[in-house]
């Protein structure tokens, strides 16, 4: 059964779009939202998700698009000004004063005067009514996360909210504590409330929400009844996958799809899956990991028990979704952390571009040769032989086309193309044998990219074992020889196919089936 | 490596010409303000910093050695990204020692003896500068905070050794028995004051700055202070242990700064024993951007302000204080002008200078009570 919402939606959204600078980061968006509903909002990440509920919480002005509340035009500056719509937020990151009572938090920002008992009882009297299990009179620091998220929650309710946004509410939280928030919110929705909940996970939107909603790329792909989709249909969507989705566009339609703009837009120039030519897997292992386990510096196991063998002569590509733990598995294939289990064998020089380089790759005030120098600094003793590195340095400009007005240039006066192209070919230079990339891309234009792409298959042609993590798949599958994909800090092989690839990052152990 | 060198004396020099020139404006224009004579004071000001030969050699120069010392000292660290505030500790600590270990030398020629002291003092200033290392290493503790904390010890300890295991003999007067000539540094230019601690500093500051340009572990420190992240992630550097060492060549430069003083000017130790030479120091590092050979030049021009500070005061009745106002305006004035260039350049070196001033403005702020 297809029903078309009855009345005026709660929340509408009618063409949002936004640049930051000269990005796009939603372009034309749209979303209704009904009361009594709670609404998934997914996408990749970037895909203007968090972007398009700051714009709805007051936190940002869209470039252009309307808003409607209750069908009426609306248009506010600030959080304040969105609250007293009854419109209110948990954020990914708390905005709580963690030296401060709950009850302190939950009346900061309000109006009159601060009464300690008044307000601990309207925290109490507000969580019971919510279902809420909070202590009002307990110091935020001292709380777990979860009790956190409750604060937030209740902070929101006291304002009289009606329409909650949670975003990636889930990511903080153990399965259990998962479960309870989700169960909780189906609770607040039914009472005729509605809920959007920004999420990547999946499985946690098919099991609580009502409706769909997915973005990608800062537009609005997909939108539907939850009860009249399936986890495939999903996924096609947010990986805005071309091919699958107009396979699926026939099962879709059926299913109650309202809208599919981008399932039937001609593919990218330049961003398909390229035909692999080369001959993967032929040379010898030169990084290996057994069963090895990360942990990071706050005890948290990040990665567990991955195993992974990269050979010469082959670029491996990893697919994962923030924070399933490439960031510890590429630092362990670089020979930057040891593992806390298992074993780990690499050469003594790993080449390594870190996808923040301005944090750590570069010394950005330092002129370049003194960034040439920089590489294996930690080993070297006695004196620094600086016409040696800047002679290194003029040929590493020249060998890497990186437009710099010399080697004594500072590393800030180089455009972000030019920065990364010299330090890749600094890891490039430092390293015969192996290297490790991290987001290669970011932020840089076509031709760069471009550049840096051609520099990578260079190194595989030459012989090294390549590593490519990408935040975007269609850069790592446009690299990668073989693939693994990592989903909550667990590495598996994967064929090369951006379906599976798609399916096997995305799709994890869903919180509500943990039960 | 010598063009290099000429060209830094050169900026440096010309560096300090304008900073004279704006300090004597901004004293002329307070002078006009707080109803003093302008021209006699500034006329008593310059002849007491540069009137005559003597007032140059033993009034100046002899200022500027502790302040070149131990703003070498609060270079490194804070080029190593370390806020040592504790200077004014390191150097009470390194004169202490020096007075300690003078007993022991009595009668030992001079080579031996003064080399003893110096750098035994030394060695005390790293050991004061370690307890602050290892606090920040391994317990996490601001060295801010610490290095300031041990300030006060240091001090607090100088006063009970003057009056106890090192007080002269007759016990009347807290302070120490006053050197023998042989272990005093000999003096270069007869009649005057200017000691052989002038070509220590002289030598020191070059080969501070020698050290951070050449060789591998000058270069990490640069590093690990320019962005620790970039050190540890690109270069294989460890943070901490580089840090650590800053730290103790730190201390060691202030602990100098303090033995060269004892052997070269006062010859005995007693309660306030520096006016305040470890804070002065933050502002002659800070006004010098950092930079070694910078560090010379602005000691000098604080050195000059101070001695023509006392003539000042004696000679034309205007309170030594004033020119106190007038560094604490141009280190404003040199820090806010770092910032506004960096700030347009879209750079982030001032940033370091600018937080460490925060702190050292508190500190000196306590030291001038």
């Amino acid at each position: 059964m297809i029903t078309a919402p009855t009345g005026a939606p709660l929340l509408s959204l009618d063409g949002i779009t936004h640049a930051f600078g000269r990005v796009l980061a939603l372009d034309g968006a749209s979303l209704q939202v009904r009361a009594g509903t709670v609404h998934a909002l997914l996408g990749e990440n970037g895909a203007g998700k968090t972007t398009l509920m700051r714009f709805v919480f007051g936190l940002l002005r869209a470039d252009r698009g309307t808003i409607r509340l209750r069908g009426e035009p609306v248009v506010w500056r600030t959080p304040a000004e969105a609250l007293t719509r009854g419109i209110g937020m948990v954020h990914q990151h708390f905005t709580l004063v963690p030296s401060m009572t709950v009850a302190e938090n939950v009346a900061l920002g309000g109006k009159g005067g601060f009464d300690p008992i008044h307000a601990a009882n309207r925290v109490r009297d507000v969580a019971a009514r919510a279902g809420l299990a909070l202590d009002p009179d307990v110091r935020i620091q001292d709380l777990p996360v979860g009790a956190q998220q409750r604060c937030e929650i209740v902070k929101a309710l006291a304002r009289d909210v009606q329409l909650l946004i949670l975003d990636e509410p889930t990511a903080i939280l153990a399965p259990a504590e998962s479960t309870e928030l989700l169960r909780w919110l189906r609770t607040f929705a039914d009472a005729g409330n509605a809920v959007v909940l920004i999420t990547h996970k999946l499985r946690d939107a098919l099991a609580v929400s009502d409706d769909i909603t997915v973005l990608h790329r800062g537009r609005t792909v997909l939108t539907t009844h939850t009860r009249d989709t399936s986890e495939s249909v999903i996924a096609a969507a947010m990986l805005g996958n071309a091919m699958l989705g107009k396979a699926m566009l026939g099962k879709a339609m059926l299913g109650g799809v309202t809208a599919v703009p981008e399932f039937t837009a001609a593919p990218q120039p330049g961003r398909n899956t390229e035909v692999v030519s080369g001959t993967p897997a032929t040379g010898p292992v030169v990084l290996r990991a057994i069963r090895a386990s990360v942990h990071d510096s706050d005890g948290i196991l990040r990665l567990s028990d991955a195993s992974i063998d990269v050979h010469a002569g082959e670029i491996v590509g990893i697919a994962a979704i923030e924070g399933a733990g490439q960031s510890a598995l590429l630092r362990l294939l670089a020979g930057r952390v040891a593992p806390s289990s298992g074993t780990v064998d690499v050469p003594p020089q790993v080449g390594f571009v870190p996808e923040d380089r301005h944090r750590d790759a570069l010394l950005l005030d330092a002129p370049l040769f003194e960034n040439t120098a920089l590489r294996g600094a930690g080993g070297r003793t006695g004196l620094m032989d600086w016409p040696s590195f800047r002679a290194q340095t003029d040929a590493l400009l020249r060998r890497f086309d990186v437009r710099a007005p010399g080697s004594e240039a500072t590393a800030r006066t180089l455009s972000g193309g030019n920065q990364q192209k010299f330090v890749l070919g600094r890891e490039l230079d430092a390293s015969r044998e192996a290297i490790v990339v991290e987001n290669p891309s970011r932020g840089l234009d076509f031709v760069a990219t471009n550049a840096v792409h051609t520099a990578l298959r260079a190194a595989r042609t030459a012989g090294m074992a390549v590593v490519v993590y990408s935040s975007d798949l269609d850069e790592v599958l446009a690299l990668a020889d073989r693939m693994y994909a990592l989903h909550n800090g667990t590495l598996r092989p994967v064929a090369k196919d951006r379906d599976a690839v798609g399916q096997a990052m995305l799709r994890g152990e869903s919180t509500m089936a943990a039960e | 490596m010598n063009a290099a060198l000429v060209r830094h004396v050169a900026i440096s020099v010309g560096r300090v010409i304008l900073l004279l020139a704006i300090a004597i404006t901004l004293l002329a224009m307070l002078l006009l303000v707080t109803g003093h004579d302008v021209v006699p004071a500034l006329h008593a000001l310059v002849r007491g910093a540069f009137g005559s030969w003597y007032a140059i050699t033993s009034a100046t120069v002899v200022r500027m050695v502790p302040l070149a010392l131990a703003g070498l000292a609060v270079s490194v660290a804070f080029r190593a990204g370390i806020l040592n505030i504790g200077a004014e500790g390191q150097l009470l600590v390194g004169a202490a020692a020096a007075t300690a270990l003078s007993a022991p030398l009595y009668g030992l020629p001079s080579w031996i003896g003064i080399p003893t002291m110096l750098i035994g003092g030394a060695m005390a200033g790293g050991a004061w500068a370690a307890i602050a290392g290892a606090l920040r290493l391994r317990f996490g503790v601001l060295e801010v905070i610490s290095t300031i904390m041990l300030n006060f010890i240091a001090e607090y300890l100088t006063g009970w050794l003057v009056r106890g295991p090192l007080q002269e003999p007759t016990r009347i007067n807290p302070q120490s028995v006053t050197l023998p000539s042989a272990l005093q540094l000999p003096v270069l230019l007869p009649g005057t004051r200017f000691h052989a601690g002038v070509l220590v500093a002289v030598v020191v500051a070059i080969g501070v700055w020698w050290w951070l340009r050449n060789t591998a572990s000058g270069f990490r420190v640069r590093a690990v202070g320019a962005s620790p992240t970039a050190a540890e992630s690109a270069g294989g550097i460890s943070v901490p242990r580089t840090m650590f060492g800053a730290f103790l060549i730190s201390g060691v430069l202030a602990g100098l700064a303090g033995s060269v003083e004892y052997t070269g000017i006062t010859f005995a130790l007693y309660e306030n024993f520096s006016p305040g030479y470890g804070y002065t120091a933050i502002a002659v590092a800070l006004l010098a951007r950092l930079h070694p050979l910078g560090v010379l030049a602005t000691a000098l021009l604080f050195g000059a302000l101070e001695a023509g500070a006392n003539a000042m005061q004696r000679d034309a009745g205007v309170p030594s204080v004033v020119v106190s106002v007038v560094e604490a305006l141009l280190i404003l004035l040199v820090v806010a002008a770092d910032r506004w260039r960096d700030a347009r350049s879209g750079a982030a070196v001032g940033a370091a200078v600018g937080t460490a001033v925060g702190a050292s403005t508190g500190a000196a702020a306590e030291a001038g009570t």
